[in-house]
């Protein structure tokens, strides 16, 4: 049984369509990488498909159930939503940042328990975060605030997490290491869908594929089948060279 | 926190009663330590049993329940707003009030009507912005900062118009008014009332509004039902700050800065932060009046002055040894 699938869907912002009848299915085990470039509405279908914002029309499905209508409390028990950036007004430290993410799963009255905490701190190793519990989240850096995130996320426990540019910031051992914990996560029943800008990095951990041309037009499959080079310069509307790396196929820009 | 929150709550339930008392105390008719304790147990003589259960007594709960009701509701304020320079007049409710009041008083209405003419006032304030906020497009959070500070804006052009329009004599009372004076203040028994039954329901919504300070999308994320949850805290500070108007005028200062100063001590978590700050607002504001009656006594002074007098070292003091509003340490 798909975990979320999405039946016709059309989801457009300003001017773009971002896709046109969208039939698209995430099962356990699946992850997913939404590709395109600039401005096409990667974000905006991810923010649609966490039922932040409402398509123009289509149905998107968890667990067979309509997504509009659930409460929101339970759509953040399945879907867990990493975005690109973030603000602050007020400030808060490491561990209560966290803690957050077990807000779907406390009642309105409890307060976080000892597992809570547990839970929180086993992301926040995971993430190599362990040793900040008390800093204030402003005085991180930007790969530090990244993984945060990325904790935060996993403290959610969601099955289906979605991920806007999560290397963003990242040095290139954190980029691996981060994506081979997202992997490991989606082994374990669950799925990930990714917005990613590096294909390369996008080839070695995904195994799902969603081309945004930006005119409403996609593609999916698995690499072999829409990572073609027709496609791929199309998408990207630059020239691109497939070489022969250690782990397949890599795409230079020319 | 979880282990500093008991110890921080006991700490301001003393500091209130201690201010209580002080004010118990304090007059132009100098009462003992053994006299007060002689009157709470029945024992007093008449005229100190009357002014102290007669007079100071529901003046210092009034001022109690005035500063509560201010600092919870200017803590919600600026969640909602997601603005920490935001204070319960933000959005206008104390400019309706205050048109309302002294449109009683020019009138020569009595105080019962001055009451409701400033809840009244409040209370269309707050469905004026509310409804008017909603325009075409979502609700967002500066369309509901702009529409607030613009019928802001409309009410204290109606307010001057009103003071230009009244007699000499009518002009110390409505000064006062605007000030914030506790000296009329009515019965606080209602005010305390909807002050706990805020409070409960703001340390219900404490972990919600937790989320919601870090943005509308990342609570959203995070299961916040962000629309509703805005609404709520929207009309609960409104009433909250209407409440605490009609009782004694717009006093400023206590909401916008007794929430700060909890945060310059590290306290972050809503469902501390809240109770925390009705117990400090309410002491310090039960300092500040007993202050205004006694310092140039016989004279009053409007209890709006002895707030930022007393508000603004202790704010500074905070903000320079504190943890700066960021909480970054230095």
């Amino acid at each position: 049984m798909p975990l979320l699938e999405t039946h016709r869907l059309h989801v457009e912002i300003g001017n773009t369509r971002v896709c046109d009848a969208l039939d698209f299915s995430v099962d356990a085990g699946d992850r997913w990488c939404i590709l395109g470039r600039n401005g096409t509405g990667k974000t905006t279908l991810l923010h649609t498909l966490a039922g932040l914002r409402s398509p123009a029309s289509g149905d998107i499905k968890l667990n067979r159930q309509s997504l509009q209508q659930l409460p929101r409390k339970s759509v953040a028990q399945h879907i867990g939503l990493l975005f690109q950036d973030h603000s602050d007004a007020f400030p808060a430290n490491v561990m209560e940042t966290v803690l957050g993410g077990r807000h779907p799963w406390i009642g309105p009255f409890e307060w976080e328990s000892e597992q809570d905490f547990a839970i929180a701190r086993a992301a926040l190793k995971a993430v190599d975060l362990d040793d900040m519990e008390q800093r204030i989240v402003t005085t991180l850096s930007g790969g530090e605030r990244r993984r945060l995130g990325i904790a935060c996320l996993l403290t959610q426990e969601p099955q289906v997490q979605l991920l806007d540019e999560p290397t963003n910031h990242l040095d290139i051992h954190h980029q691996i290491s981060m994506l081979e914990l997202l992997q490991q996560q989606a082994e374990e029943d669950k799925a990930l869908i990714l917005v990613m800008h590096d294909l390369n990095l996008a080839l070695r951990y995904c195994n799902r594929f969603l081309l945004l041309f930006g005119n409403g037009e996609t593609a999916q499959g698995t690499a072999s089948e829409v990572l073609t080079h027709r496609h791929l310069e199309r998408l990207y509307q630059h020239p691109l060279q497939a070489v022969q790396g250690p782990h397949g196929t890599v795409w230079l820009p020319q | 926190m979880r282990v500093r929150a008991p110890t921080l709550l006991a700490l301001l339930l003393l500091l209130t009663l201690i201010s209580l008392l002080i004010s118990l105390l304090s007059g132009s008719l100098s009462i003992s330590w053994q006299e007060l304790l002689l009157v709470l147990s029945g024992d007093g003589d008449a005229l100190t049993t009357q002014v102290v259960l007669d007079l100071r007594w529901p003046r210092a709960v009034a001022a109690f329940t005035t500063g509560a009701l201010l600092s919870l509701a200017g803590a919600l304020m600026q969640v909602l707003l997601r603005n920490p320079l935001a204070d319960p007049y933000v959005l206008g409710v104390s400019g309706g009030a205050a048109t309302g009041a002294l449109l009683a008083l020019l009138l020569g209405l009595g105080s019962l009507w001055l009451h409701s003419a400033a809840f009244g006032g409040a209370l269309l304030s707050m469905l004026l912005v509310f409804g008017l906020s909603h325009g075409s497009g979502s609700w967002t959070t500066s369309r509901l900062l702009l529409t607030g500070v613009v019928i802001a804006a409309g009410w204290g052009a109606v307010i001057g118009f009103l003071l230009a329009l009244s007699p000499d004599q009518g002009l110390r009372g409505m000064l006062f008014w605007l000030m914030g004076d506790l000296s009329y203040a009515a019965s606080p028994t209602t005010g305390f009332l909807v002050l706990i039954v805020g409070l409960l329901l703001t340390i219900a919504l404490g972990r919600s509004l937790n989320i919601l300070t870090r943005g509308e999308q990342t609570a959203a994320a995070l299961g916040v039902s962000v629309l509703p949850l805005r609404r709520i805290i929207y009309l609960l500070a409104s009433l909250l700050s209407a409440t605490a108007v009609t009782l004694a005028g717009s006093i400023g200062f206590v909401g916008l800065i007794v929430p700060h100063m909890l945060r310059l001590t590290g306290v972050r978590d809503h469902r501390l932060l809240l109770p925390a700050a009705a117990l400090l607002g309410g002491s310090l504001l039960i300092v500040a009046d007993t202050l205004a009656r006694t310092l140039l006594a016989p004279r009053q002074l409007p209890v709006g002055i002895l707030t930022a007098l007393v508000g603004v070292p202790l704010f500074l003091v905070l903000l320079h040894h504190g943890r700066g509003l960021h909480g970054e340490t230095r």
